[in-house]
């Protein structure tokens, strides 16, 4: 029969395991998503959150408790128990970690491969593979989601030219030249981006979305907004004395609005050519 | 058999030492001088650091840039990131702790080589005076304290070339510094002193130097080409000139990551050495222990790319360095969960070590698990580069190596000076002190979540409350360092009297008078063979252990 303070400490550990669940279930720190690999991304983080929750209550009620427990009370003399040391108990919390970094591991892998990590890179908006393609890195994203419904919208592309302290957007269909990001909702984008001077990051907080932005090293990163809105583009490298200030907006429109954006600011001469 | 071993005395006599506190200004060669040198010039140059952290605090207290220029900002952040990694925690934890303890633990009356440590505290100085000053004259290095090109090439050169040496000096003092304590501990052991019965400071300041020897000359290697590129105008790095910006960032990784390591791995070596003497128990699995350093060692080396997977890296690259990564959890995960154990059953002391010790590790179990959390690609993606992990390494460094060195002051400081500390006082630093750094830390995992970079003046005003919060906590923090100057100060002028031993500890520093005489012991070093031998059960271990026989016989 198990003693009572065996059952206590299973009660104990229960409730940490289920405290921890709620927490990663409930207690939101991040901003609001507006891209397809966004909730994908909050999935990854709840689950970290939780194991990360039950191992740190878990080892700061242990040193409390040890610390009050088996703390030296006034008159005390002499030593502790001359525990040198419990194979079995070594062995136990070498296993467990190793198990949970494990599983976390093969589920951050998954998550990388369904945010399309794990495809091959290829700016789709390029008509021709140019010879330095296969130097070219990027982050996550794929430029084509979900091609399984059948009716696969073909990415927008972009050039993103970064430079002390501004980014610039090109559109190749349009030859548009823009400060803000305009992209319409639900359709997927890729961009081409490489820097004038030093190097620069690309982050959207709402996208769960960075990537550096190299001098000399074209990168790519693709990305499919969800919620119409304005989002700030933030650099997040240290590039000079303004690097706080290097700001702009990524504009997630209606299909119609983006399409008078467009419209608006497109030279006629390649209008017609648009296919968007 | 019996082998006699005299040990002699090489050292030139204490006459022709300076004495006094005079000795501190001196090209000493004991390494008990060198060590408090250290100690010293370090804590000076984390009061310097610390002053610039308040710059930076204050300059966030407003969303807009208002307190200080764009580009002073720049340099006030470059040089406090350098001075409390070259010139504190680095130096402190290896240096100072390691010359003074590293000799006692193996029982020799010296370091290896006493004229290259001299030398290689020696550099420190000027090289940080240097550091300093460079604001002076044409303004200090303004690219951070990694320095990536372009922006190191493009920025000022004169504060940056002055960057270069002043580091190049301090990682030159490092490497001096890593083979002489690989030197000691594996040829200076008393005879009859088996690897596996050193005190586990000595395993952690082996596997830190095998780390500084290995990995250093990287560091050394990339600064030189990176100072070629802009005072030559090569173009190894320059990418208008053909060079590349990312294998820059894969060598400075290769030393900066194991650098991580050097600064905490010490850290958890003196932890083991503070928690078994308070809690009057052995230290727990000290087998495994060496194992989880051995093994954090050689996997330290292979994890440098997780600070590049936003740079431009291949899937297969992120992949393999997220593994590798998370791993190094496992044989850390084993340390922590020693220490708990040690806890476990004993007759704890609450005093200030004991406490700094219990900070240390609660703070980095929450750094180690955002650690975690960082390594995982997808994660890291979203947050590198911004507040996170400013929140995350400072819970590594500040959280973990900080605390540890004031918990090890608390410890050493009777032995150091041969008088005690004020504990009420002390209580009362780490109390403010663990209330300031989760105050200024804790908040930044969020800031950083929600869309604040790290390294900016000016931020999205939505976020001037918690930065204001992060604030009063550095405020505190810089408030805390007041109780412990004062308790420094007044006790090496008032304090009781510590006596030899007043922690009864069994490690060979415990057995020898305080402050130690030069050459360290007055007769033949003690044979401790065994450093942790606390506990009720075994009443002949407390002394028993503690063979300080003439002349030993090879057991």
């Amino acid at each position: 029969m198990p003693s009572p303070s065996a059952i206590f400490i299973l009660i104990l550990s229960v409730a940490l395991i289920a405290g921890g669940i709620w927490a990663g279930q409930n207690i939101n720190l991040l901003p609001i998503d507006a891209s397809i690999n966004a909730p994908i991304y909050d999935e990854l983080f709840k689950v970290l959150f939780s194991i990360g929750t039950i191992l740190f209550l878990g080892i700061l009620g242990l040193v409390i408790y040890s610390l009050i427990r088996f703390r030296r009370r006034p008159g005390q003399v002499g030593d502790g128990l001359a525990i040198e040391g419990n194979l079995p108990l070594e062995i136990l919390w070498t296993a467990v970690p190793a198990v949970v970094i494990l599983f976390v591991g093969l589920y951050s892998y998954d998550i990388y491969d369904r945010m399309g990590g794990m495809q091959p890179l290829a700016h789709n908006g390029h008509h021709q593979m140019e010879k330095t393609e296969e130097r070219i890195w990027g982050g996550i994203g794929s430029g084509t989601i979900d091609s399984s419904t059948g009716d696969a919208i073909a990415p927008l592309p972009v050039d993103v030219t970064a430079m002390q302290f501004a980014f610039l957007f090109h559109y190749p269909q349009g030859d548009i030249i823009s400060g803000e990001l305009h992209v319409p909702v639900g359709q997927p984008v890729t961009m081409k981006m490489e820097s004038k001077d030093v190097i620069h990051a690309f982050w959207v907080p709402e996208f769960r979305l960075k990537q550096d932005v190299i001098p000399g090293q074209p990168t790519i990163m693709n990305f499919t907004p969800t919620k119409p809105g304005r989002y700030p583009i933030i650099c997040a490298e240290l590039c000079g004395p303004y690097h706080g200030g290097m700001r702009s907006t990524v504009v997630v429109e209606e299909s119609k609005d983006y399409q008078a954006w467009y419209s608006k600011n497109a030279k006629p001469t390649s209008s017609e050519t648009s296919d968007v | 058999m019996t082998i006699t071993v005299p040990q002699t005395n090489k050292q030139p006599s204490e006459k022709l030492q300076p004495t006094g506190w005079l000795r501190y200004l001196s090209f000493s060669l004991d390494h008990k001088v060198i060590g408090i040198q250290y100690l010293i010039c370090g804590f000076i140059f984390y009061l310097i650091g610390g002053a610039l952290a308040s710059a930076i605090r204050i300059e966030l207290t407003s969303p807009v840039s208002d307190f200080m220029a764009r580009d002073v900002y720049n340099q006030v952040l470059t040089l406090h990131g350098t001075i409390m990694i070259f010139l504190w925690i680095v130096p402190v934890v290896n240096g100072a702790f390691g010359n003074y303890l590293i000799p006692f633990y193996v029982g020799a009356r010296d370091m290896a080589f006493p004229r290259l440590n001299a030398v290689a505290f020696w550099l420190i100085p000027p090289a940080g005076l240097m550091l300093i000053t460079s604001y002076f004259i044409n303004g200090a290095a303004q690219s951070g304290w990694t320095a990536y090109p372009p922006l190191s090439i493009t920025t000022p050169a004169a504060g940056q070339i002055i960057w270069i040496i002043s580091v190049l000096l301090l990682g030159g003092s490092s490497i001096f510094g890593g083979i002489n304590f690989i030197v000691t501990i594996l040829k200076l052991r008393r005879p009859g002193l088996q690897l596996m019965q050193l005190p586990m400071y000595c395993w952690a300041m082996l596997g830190t130097s095998i780390l500084v020897v290995l990995s250093t000359p990287v560091l050394a290697g990339t600064l030189i080409l990176l100072s070629f590129d802009i005072v030559a105008h090569t173009g190894f790095f320059n990418p208008a000139l053909g060079g590349n910006v990312i294998v820059y960032q894969h060598l400075f990784w290769f030393y900066s990551h194991p650098a991580v390591y050097i600064m905490v791995l010490p850290a958890f070596g003196l932890v083991s050495e503070i928690l078994p003497v308070h809690c009057r128990k052995p230290l727990f699995g000290y087998t495994t222990m060496v194992y989880s350093i051995m093994a954090i060692v050689v996997l330290g080396l292979v994890v440098w790319a997780h600070h590049m997977f936003t740079s431009g890296t291949p899937p297969w690259m992120r992949l393999f360095f997220t593994i590798a990564t998370s791993f190094i959890a496992v044989p850390t995960g084993i340390k922590f969960f020693n220490w708990v154990a040690t806890l476990w059953g004993g007759r704890i002391s609450l005093n200030s070590a004991v406490l700094f010790s219990c900070g240390f590790i609660i703070n980095f179990v929450l750094g180690g698990i955002t650690g975690i959390a960082l390594a995982q690609v997808p994660f890291d993606i979203h947050v590198h580069d911004t507040y996170f992990v400013v929140a995350h390494f400072h819970y590594v460094v500040y959280g973990g190596s900080v605390f540890v060195i004031f918990s090890s002051i608390y410890h050493w400081y009777p032995k150091f000076t041969g008088k005690m500390l004020n504990e009420n006082l002390g209580r009362f630093h780490f109390l403010i002190t663990f209330i300031g750094f989760n105050l200024c830390f804790g908040p930044q995992h969020w800031l950083g979540m929600n869309g604040m970079p790290r390294r900016v003046a000016e931020y999205d005003p939505q976020f001037t409350f918690v930065n204001q919060l992060s604030s009063v906590g550095a405020l505190l923090m810089a408030l805390s360092t007041l109780p412990f100057l004062w308790n420094i100060f007044q006790s090496a002028l008032k304090g009781p009297i510590a006596g030899d031993n007043p922690w009864q500890g069994l490690t060979p520093e415990w057995l020898t008078s305080s402050p130690p005489p030069v050459e360290n012991w007055k007769g033949e070093a003690p044979l401790v063979s065994k450093p942790y031998g606390y506990g009720v059960n075994k009443e002949e271990s407390t002394m028993e252990s503690v063979d300080d026989a003439q002349g030993d016989n090879n057991s």
